[in-house]
């Protein structure tokens, strides 16, 4: 047969397509189920990681058991809504109107005993997107813990964002400031932010993906200012 | 003999003499994304070899059957395959280390130290040949990036691996980490010095 013949040539490609198709159709199919089980893991552990809990390897879906008493969704008013609070995508959510958006809250109780409320946030850096878990007390303005990913950022530059130096300037911060609320904003090392609202040093060569968790606690903070309010109030 | 003599060279040539990033200058692209910490470097690594030594063995079993005009979409096809079936395994097994090396794992496809290995030698060569000569140039690409990312990790951020290297006191005698060093450009002079180095040592490698 004339392997540089258009009909060799066409079946050939056809055929390898098919094949390498296959292939990954099953590799993807088998291994899905293993995928999901390992993302859902790796999400408790971020949300623990919020509350400065670290799991040991194997434990982590015992101790978000243990440590998550309670998982809930509000809307903007601070009033509970039905739902699956764990599997609310917030990458979608972020981009609603404040309103519009399901919120998620996970109530945490550490092993001291005190009531810890940990709120996702979504945005993006430089090269894709950013998240993380932000813990509040239970009076409802002070940071307790905060936890950032990343997908892509860039390494030792932007990536710094998820290393314990950055997240824990948070800790002690506070989102309402004399009963307004004020999302705590991320300036260059050594700058104060134009209002008085409670400010981090951003990461030096990482100013893009710094704003980028500037903006990100700005937007998905916000909608929470109701149901903070309210924990405040109480 | 004379094939057993071929067939060290195949695994070892690219180690030193045959190198694909320092002599050949291919693959220069990951070396500068990848090594600004040395954990995604010999991750990175790894991942090379076992693609580059699959995707080899892959393209030298079929090569007979490849027809000419569409070989380049063939190889692309394979590789590109077996790295999103790595991406998956990975994933999958060792989610963490996925997690760490995210966008980096879809960017072997593009690395052209596959891309040349395959048209060089896959194509003309027996299937255990091809795989000593991935295996041997993945090693080679790894080295370089180890060596690569031990410098840069070591004078930009004083760890290595994570860990501190770079004492306490140092920092307190008014040592500052080169914060040019995590920056992509500085993964070009090192290497340029891992070539000058080399070159110096191997007098046939030097060009007249």
């Amino acid at each position: 047969m004339n392997k540089q013949s258009n009909t060799y040539t066409l079946i050939y490609i056809l055929v390898l397509a098919a094949v390498v198709g296959t292939a990954l159709a099953f590799t993807s199919l088998s291994l899905h189920d293993r995928q999901l089980e390992n993302a859902d893991l790796d999400k408790m552990s971020q949300i623990l990681a919020s509350a400065g809990i670290v799991p040991e390897k194997g434990q982590v879906a015992a101790d978000f058991k243990k440590y998550i008493i309670a998982q809930e969704i509000v809307d903007c008013d601070g009033n509970r809504v039905e739902g699956d609070a764990f599997n609310v995508d917030v990458a979608a959510q972020s981009k609603l109107n404040d309103c519009g958006r399901q919120l998620p809250v996970f109530v945490c109780r550490p092993d001291d005993g005190s009531t810890k409320y940990i709120l996702p946030v979504y945005g993006s850096g430089l090269w894709g997107p950013i998240w993380g878990y932000i813990a509040i007390d239970s009076d409802g303005t002070t940071v307790y813990g905060a936890y950032f990913a990343h997908q892509g950022e860039t390494p030792g530059l932007g990536a710094e964002i998820v290393k314990p130096e950055f997240r824990n300037q948070f800790e002690g911060k506070r989102l309402i400031k004399n009963g307004v609320f004020m999302p705590i904003s991320v300036v260059k090392a050594g700058q104060k932010p134009s209002g008085n609202e409670d400010y981090v040093d951003g990461v030096s060569g990482g100013t893009i993906t710094s704003k980028g968790v500037g903006t990100m606690l700005d937007n998905c903070l916000s909608p929470y200012k109701s149901f903070l309010n309210q924990l405040s109030n109480n | 003999m004379s094939e057993k003599i071929s067939l060290k060279g195949a695994l070892f040539n690219p180690l030193s003499k045959n190198n694909p990033v320092v002599v050949q200058v291919l693959g220069i692209c990951s070396v500068l994304a990848v090594t600004a910490k040395l954990e995604p470097a010999i991750v990175m690594g790894i991942s090379v070899i076992a693609v580059l030594a699959f995707s080899n063995v892959i393209i030298s079993l079929i090569r007979n059957t490849i027809p000419t005009n569409i070989r380049i979409i063939v190889q692309l096809v394979v590789v590109a395959g077996l790295v999103v079936i790595v991406d998956q395994l990975l994933k999958a097994y060792a989610y963490d280390v996925s997690k760490q090396l995210s966008v980096f794992i879809g960017l072997i496809i593009t690395n052209c130290i596959l891309m040349g290995r395959l048209e060089a030698f896959a194509m003309a060569n027996k299937p255990l040949p091809s795989f000593l000569d991935g295996i041997g140039n993945g090693l080679g690409y790894t080295v370089i990036l180890v060596i690569v990312g031990f410098f840069r990790e070591l004078l930009g951020s004083g760890t290595l691996l994570g860990y501190q290297v770079v004492p306490d006191s140092f920092y307190e005698a008014g040592y500052v980490n080169n914060g040019l060093m995590i920056l992509p450009p500085m993964a070009l002079i090192i290497v340029a010095c891992i070539i000058w180095v080399q070159r110096a040592r191997n007098k046939d490698l030097q060009e007249p």
